[in-house]
């Protein structure tokens, strides 16, 4: 039999048949069906990186030639940890389809600014090889490789990891932590006093003009991105309305004093939240594939993160969330299976 | 507002090619080569000897088997071979060979004018068993069968969808054949006895939909234009959405009182039981982006693929797949010596381009596969189960038996896996380990 399963196997990708009395023309013979259509991995993984753009672009106009340099430098380094791994291990190299890219770009967009470079190279290295290519590569792994080279960073270089540099372009934040940490060190009344008043935080937040990882601060162009890949498909849009409208119900109910005194606007937009449930909720190989799934997924990862801002140590939680509802997405494909046409006992 | 089935996906129709292009009838072939396996069931076996002269509708193959079709000659002339054949599913079949002798003339007592309306159903059964007809679509089940149901059924079904891109066989006949529809219609719904017919044409096919309302003006029986969306014709996705019952899995239609059957065959029911024809021929859409000149054919069976494309001018340019039926659910064919057979709906040449198969790659779950699937399967994982040869939990967790194998999921992946054949491989595989039993 298992001669037989080899046969099968090398069929799979259809073989080449000469006629044998023409000689003129020969015919792919492979199973139906015969037409496909034309979207493809690098094809979904560039317009990801396109969708990321905007974003990018105002991180490095925002925070300048330092967000430059760690953005190229955790692409680059991503991709050239892809093609070694590949030629290492003999396999195809598909390090240039995007998503080395992706997972390096995110990487560098989710850190400090001002991160040295070395540690950005160290976080991809974990990403790339150890998350990604350890775990057999493209669809294998079961965690986000960006976030766990994030993660990876933080236990490594905590210090670093949470230095935020004063902005040098931005002259209403004078604080040089995150919004997140004035509110974790000093509360909420200090948090409104740093940006002048609600309105101003609230507008800084949308835009982007804060302190924080490069890639994360911009609300509206992530957005933006978001929408695009709504548009063309590739992400649904219940799992970022569900992970961060989950963030923004927790954090309104359980406010600073007392039940409905939070302010879920603040929280929906801080810290890595945006980014993390359009770019990293909907990452295809790391979240469920059911629709029902991934808003169990969603709602999972917007749960712990106001878990982890409200009465964790952290001040933030958007990596370690999705990094746990990860680790349970094998179970979540277990037991949510689409409705099966004409299922019995209904 | 008629609800849609869950899942499908919208490939380009490709219709454009012959859709206006009236049916046309080629040459006689100078031989045809008529295969002994051409429907679901029991092969026949020849009752003709090498030597023999046969005239046109003549049986020149029978079987003893509860399923099976007889099998008719499509030209007259002489037998001048009867040996293994190339074949479009089979590879190779024991076939008939025969060589015209130019005249083209009718067996003794047919074509004939019969009163169907004061035919007994047995009667109208069996003048279908031995006329040879099966599903004409593709599906090539033995008609009768299909018409003598052993549950309740209330409602009879015309697959006039034709979801599949590139044909437009059905929609021809739609607009050409549309009188003998309406009484192979009629005829198959007094043999079933029931009173309501539903005829389901997909909403791109306006024309069709228009000729069909004409002509069953003043009947019981409805047309009704059913969105476009593919696998529209697939006979439980049919059902569901013409009336809201769904086939139990594992089920046939007729457990929720439906029969359906397709255009080509009420057509096929009505030259039957009026005429006394058997299956002859057919109309075959000839097309694809490497077919010369692309047309809807009446070709009688045996005729050669080779035959029937030069009869459109050939190849334009290379053809990197033949395939008999559509480009969803057809087969790849290995040679254009393969004879045209009851149901070959569709001869396609697609150029490379058109093809766009592209390197096979891991899944990466990106979910559109379980979106397209119309069975609501998780099409990824039973890929991924096949090849892992893990066969039984695909059956057991994953519902492997329910896939109908429309294609959906394969086309719209972007790894571009060969879901299918995994699937397909993985049938077979638990076919095998129940029979060791």
């Amino acid at each position: 039999m298992s001669s037989e399963i080899e046969v099968q196997e090398s069929k799979m990708q259809g073989i080449k048949v000469k006629e044998a009395d023409t000689q003129e023309n020969s015919f792919t013979v492979s199973a139906s069906p015969h037409i496909r259509c034309d979207e493809s991995i690098s094809k979904i993984m560039w317009n990801v990186n396109i969708a990321l753009a905007p974003a990018a672009i105002f991180s490095i106009y925002y925070f300048g030639v330092p967000a430059l340099i760690n953005l190229i430098v955790g692409a680059a380094s991503a991709v050239a940890f892809e093609y070694l791994v590949q030629k290492f291990r003999k396999k195809k190299i598909t390090a240039f389809d995007g998503s080395a890219f992706l997972t390096g770009l995110l990487l560098a967009m989710c850190v400090s600014p001002t991160l040295p470079v070395y540690m950005i190279i160290a976080g991809s290295f974990v990403a790339i090889v150890i998350a990604k290519h350890s775990m057999g590569g493209l669809g294998y792994n079961i965690f986000n490789p960006a976030h766990i080279g994030r993660a990876a960073l933080m236990v490594s270089w905590p210090v670093a990891m949470t230095t935020w540099t004063k902005m040098t372009t931005s002259v209403d934040v004078v604080s040089s932590a995150t919004p997140l940490n004035i509110l974790k060190q000093q509360g909420y009344s200090k948090l409104i006093e740093t940006f002048g008043s609600n309105i101003e935080l609230y507008k800084s937040m949308f835009i982007g003009t804060r302190n924080g990882s490069a890639g994360e601060t911009s609300t509206i162009l992530l957005i933006i991105g978001g929408i695009y890949l709504i548009y063309k498909g590739y992400i649904k849009w219940q799992v970022p309305v569900c992970m961060i409208g989950t963030v923004g119900i927790i954090t309104w109910i359980f406010g600073p004093s007392g039940l409905f005194s939070g302010d879920p606007i603040f929280h929906m937009m801080a810290g890595g939240l945006i980014i993390g449930a359009f770019f990293m909720a909907t990452d295809m190989v790391t979240a469920p594939i059911t629709l029902k799934g991934q808003i169990i997924f969603a709602v999972g990862a917007g749960v712990i993160t106001s878990l982890i801002r409200l009465i964790g140590g952290y001040p933030e939680g958007v990596c370690y969330s999705l990094l746990l509802m990860n680790a349970v997405t094998p179970l979540i494909d277990r037991f949510v299976k689409p409705k099966q046409f004409g299922a019995r006992g209904e | 507002m008629l609800k849609s089935f869950l899942g499908g996906i919208h490939p380009k129709d490709s219709k454009k090619y012959t859709s206006d292009k009236a049916i046309e009838l080629p040459p006689l072939p100078e031989t045809v080569t008529i295969p002994m396996s051409q429907h679901i069931g029991a092969p026949c076996t020849p009752i003709v000897k090498v030597g023999d002269m046969v005239k046109k509708g003549q049986v020149i193959a029978n079987s003893e088997a509860f399923m099976h079709s007889p099998i008719h000659a499509s030209i007259s002339g002489k037998v001048t071979s009867i040996a293994e054949m190339p074949h479009t599913s089979l590879v190779k079949c024991l076939s008939v060979v025969i060589k015209s002798d130019g005249l083209d003339e009718w067996v003794d007592g047919i074509p004939l004018e019969r009163d169907w309306e004061k035919l007994e159903k047995k009667e109208v059964l069996d003048i279908i068993k031995n006329s040879g007809i099966v599903g004409m679509g593709g599906a090539t089940f033995p008609t009768h069968v299909k018409l003598s149901p052993n549950k309740e059924v209330d409602t009879f079904i015309v697959n006039a969808a034709e979801c599949e891109p590139y044909l437009t066989a059905d929609y021809r006949m739609m607009i050409e054949y549309s009188d003998r529809i309406v009484t192979g219609v009629k005829i198959a719904m007094k043999t079933l006895g029931v009173s309501k017919g539903i005829i389901g044409i997909e909403d791109n096919k306006p024309e069709a939909v228009k000729a069909m309302k004409e002509a069953f003006k003043g009947t019981s029986v409805d047309i009704v234009a059913l969105p476009t969306k593919y696998p529209q014709g697939a006979e439980k996705m049919l059902i569901k959405v013409l009336t809201s019952r769904e086939v139990p899995s594992g089920g046939l239609p007729m457990d929720v009182g439906v029969v359906v059957q397709n255009v080509g065959t009420v057509i096929a029911i009505y030259d039957a039981v009026v005429n006394g024809i058997p299956i002859i021929q057919r109309v075959t859409t000839v097309s694809g982006d490497a077919i010369k000149e692309p047309k809807n054919l009446l070709l009688r069976i045996g005729t050669s693929f080779k035959e029937a494309i030069s009869y459109c001018g050939g190849f334009s340019k290379t053809p990197e797949k033949l395939i008999m039926g559509g480009p969803m659910m057809g087969m790849a064919q290995f040679s254009l010596d393969v004879p045209v057979i009851k149901g070959v709906s569709g001869i396609l040449a697609l150029s490379k381009d058109a093809v766009n198969s592209g390197e096979e790659s891991p899944c990466i779950r990106c979910g559109r596969c379980v979106e397209a699937c119309p069975m609501g399967l998780i099409p990824s994982m039973l890929s991924i189960l096949g090849e892992r040869h893990k066969f039984k939990e695909a059956k057991e967790e994953y519902n492997l038996l329910n896939c109908i194998e429309c294609g959906s999921c394969v086309y719209t992946c972007p790894a571009k896996r060969n879901i299918v054949q995994y699937i397909k491989y993985s049938k077979s595989q638990n076919l095998a380990m129940a029979q060791k039993k």
